[in-house]
């Protein structure tokens, strides 16, 4: 393996460091619990069982923390939704907290290498969520293929258990909850929250019609909060170090830091933990510069779901809005950097590939879609284009979005169309001949 | 039915996680349950789950056939997947892809004859920092190129064991079955094996080299803490100043 690259990153650049949920991981043996406990481990646990459990989702609602998972809906006001009982009576179904550890969208790996290094920061995450919502059963659904994350989880809620972090009357305080590491089978919508419930309920993994959401009716039809692993992981920072701090970092309205991935032609490939809202030029920098003889060509912000962007959007923020202005989403903060020498036909002929093979076949606009869209890509690649096909990608791209019963389907168009807004010569150069195919014709 | 006692018991303890009543729950890991006796998923083993959770063998098989890990084949001993998605592919990952399927003989989803090796190539992996990727029985291969591809495999045969970059040391595919359906693992030692590697720390090295740390972090903060201005105005020039020198957790004990 090559040498990480020396450069000195701008001072602007290095400013958006925040290491918070990452700082852990610099301690090889933070995945032990006495490790742990060693560095302010189960702190915020202790804090948060002596505080009420609305105080605490109120202190998660003034934090503005936004779900890591791509969505970015408000955390705290997802707790909120739960219907607790009223006048002291106790609510009339149980509550479930589910961690969607299921990360599989092209591009993103941050929760894996959290899993592995800090485990118990996300099981103590989960503790008060659990604690706050009210839910005395939770689960992590965790990727099947992670099994080195699920074998250090595994341990560490194991270790929980015999410290009396989880069970029955955890820390004295009166508060039980068993928490259920559970291992999904290789299915990218399973990723999606309902259909993720569905899988865990011990169905195919196929997205539900919402509403009924699961704040109300999740998992059992029971009121469930589903969480990304950052999003669970960041509350135990935020009962430490308060609302206000952790709004410190961030814009004011994608307040916190966020761990961006960011792969590709690069010099030093990573996880970076920046301060929402840090722009491409800047992360670039931290991670070294691109790699010799490649400039940067294209790139996605928060995974292929995300609509593709160019170098002139170098000095956008990757923030919630700035990145809707600039006509894609922040999605997970996957950033893969793509050069001259990459081909956005091909990089979009793939990952529709991946949603062909990915897509669960409930709804036909994704189903047919993904299907037919690969044809016409394998064929454009292949030399076989006509003028038309980019027509038809267009033609069905719009009848998926929007038209599909989940955003898995939704996502697909987005590599195509931004491939085609932004690079329509490198589709014609291989409809007119001008580039030799890069796919055997012969197997078209 | 050929399920041994051991596996039937391991069965009652998966289905004693979930929920009284929510026994379907346990379907998943009973499936890799079945895999890490069978080496794929049988018909006696959609029976046997069938059996357990009061299914039909269609409800079981419904189920089994959505998911890319359920084999429906015998499995060989070393599952071989190798990321195909754009980032790996573009940076090595179909030539190893490539390399690998005419050294063995085989293509996608197929098992050599002596029931050694399967491949497979595998959609995004969730390591494209470490591009471009494989997985032996789903313990990753970091950076890897046809050549050190085949080498890993060149191992194999010759009855080695060859360390993962990430992870613990290679488990076959029906004892990566057995941590798939919830069990521990137990070899001595194996949970601390696979140390973070370079990208996973590249940011908080970063940080470390150029002392960089967020200021403000005072754990005795209040959870009713009053916020001044109402949420939403403190913006990072306005933020209080640090009240104590305190640094996020960690700072004290690196490197422990």
């Amino acid at each position: 393996m090559a040498q990480p690259v020396v450069t000195r990153p701008s001072p602007e650049a290095l400013a958006k460091l925040t290491p918070v949920l990452t700082k852990r991981w610099l301690s090889p043996d933070a995945w032990r619990l006495d490790v742990y406990e060693r560095l302010d481990g189960y702190q915020a646990l202790r804090k948060a069982l002596a505080a009420h459990p609305d105080e605490l989702i109120q202190l998660v609602k003034d934090s503005g923390l936004r779900g890591r998972g791509g969505a970015g809906f408000p955390t705290g006001m997802k707790w909120g939704f739960i219907p607790q009982g009223q006048d002291g009576k106790p609510p009339a179904k149980p509550h479930y907290l589910v961690v969607n550890a299921d990360e599989g969208e092209p591009g993103t790996c941050k929760d894996l290498p959290l899993m592995m290094a800090d485990p118990h920061s996300l099981i103590e995450g989960v503790i008060i969520a659990a604690y706050a919502i009210r839910a005395n059963h939770a689960f992590i659904y965790i990727r099947g293929e992670a099994v080195h994350a699920a074998r250090r989880l595994r341990h560490a809620v194991q270790e929980a258990y015999k410290a009396g972090y989880l069970g029955r009357d955890i820390l004295g305080s009166g508060f039980d909850l068993d928490l259920v590491v559970h291992s999904g089978a290789g299915a990218y919508i399973c990723g999606e929250e309902t259909a993720l419930l569905d899988s865990l309920e011990g169905f195919r993994g196929q997205p539900r019609l919402r509403p009924p959401f699961p704040a109300t009716h999740g998992l059992y039809a029971s009121p469930t909060v589903v969480n990304n692993v950052e999003t669970i992981a960041s509350v135990p920072y935020i009962v430490l170090g308060g609302a206000q701090w952790f709004r410190s970092m961030g814009t004011e309205k994608s307040p916190g830091p966020k761990i961006y991935s960011i792969s590709g032609r690069v010099n030093n490939p990573g996880q970076y933990e920046c301060s929402l809202g840090i722009t491409l030029r800047q992360l670039i920098e931290l991670a070294g510069g691109m790699q010799p003889g490649h400039e940067l060509r294209f790139w996605t912000p928060g995974g292929s779901s995300t609509p593709l962007l160019t170098a002139e959007h170098l000095d956008v923020p990757m923030d919630y809005e700035s990145m809707a202005a600039a006509g894609t989403m922040l999605g997970t903060t996957a950033v893969q950097v793509f050069s001259q020498h990459d081909c956005p036909v091909y990089a979009t002929y793939r990952w529709i590939e991946f949603y062909h093979h990915e897509s669960c076949g409930k709804c036909t606009p994704c189903r047919e879609g993904n299907y037919w869209m690969k044809q016409i890509l394998r064929r454009i690649l292949a030399g076989k284009g006509t003028y038309e096909d980019l027509d038809t990608l267009l033609d069905a791209c719009d009848n998926i979005l929007g038209r599909s019963f989940c955003a898995l389907g939704d996502g697909a168009t987005s590599p195509v169309t931004s491939s085609i807004k932004y690079f329509k010569q490198d589709y014609l150069d291989y409809i007119e001949g001008r580039r030799p195919p890069l796919l055997d014709p012969v197997e078209v | 039915m050929a399920f041994s006692e051991e596996t039937r018991e391991r069965a009652r303890e998966i289905i004693a996680r979930y929920p009284a009543g929510r026994s379907r729950s346990a379907l998943l890991p009973l499936l890799h349950l079945v895999q890490s006796e069978e080496g794929y998923v049988s018909p006696e083993g959609i029976e046997f789950c069938a059996e357990l959770l009061g299914l039909t063998k269609a409800q079981v098989n419904a189920v089994a056939t959505f998911y890319t890990m359920y084999k429906r084949k015998p499995t060989g001993e070393w599952l071989i997947s190798v990321c195909t998605n754009t980032m790996c592919a573009v940076q090595g990952g179909n030539e190893t892809y490539k390399a690998l399927s005419e050294y063995l003989g085989v293509g996608h989803e197929e098992t050599t004859p002596d029931g050694k090796f399967t491949l497979e190539h595998a959609e995004c992996l969730a390591a494209c920092d470490y591009a471009p990727v494989m997985t032996v029985n789903y313990d990753f291969f970091d950076n890897v190129q046809a050549s050190d591809a085949l080498e890993i495999v060149k191992k194999l045969q010759e009855g080695e064991r060859p360390q993962p970059t990430r992870g613990a040391r290679l488990c076959t595919f029906k004892e990566i079955s057995l941590q798939l359906a919830g069990f521990p693992d137990e070899r001595e030692g194996a949970v601390a094996e696979g140390p973070a590697g370079d990208p996973t720390l590249a940011g908080v090295r970063l940080a470390e080299q150029y002392g960089i740390s967020v200021p403000g972090f005072d754990p005795q903060t209040p959870i009713t803490e009053p916020a001044p201005g109402g949420p939403g105005n403190v913006t990072p020039e306005t933020a209080p100043k640090p009240a104590a020198d305190r640094k996020p957790a960690g700072d004290d004990v690196k490197g422990a």
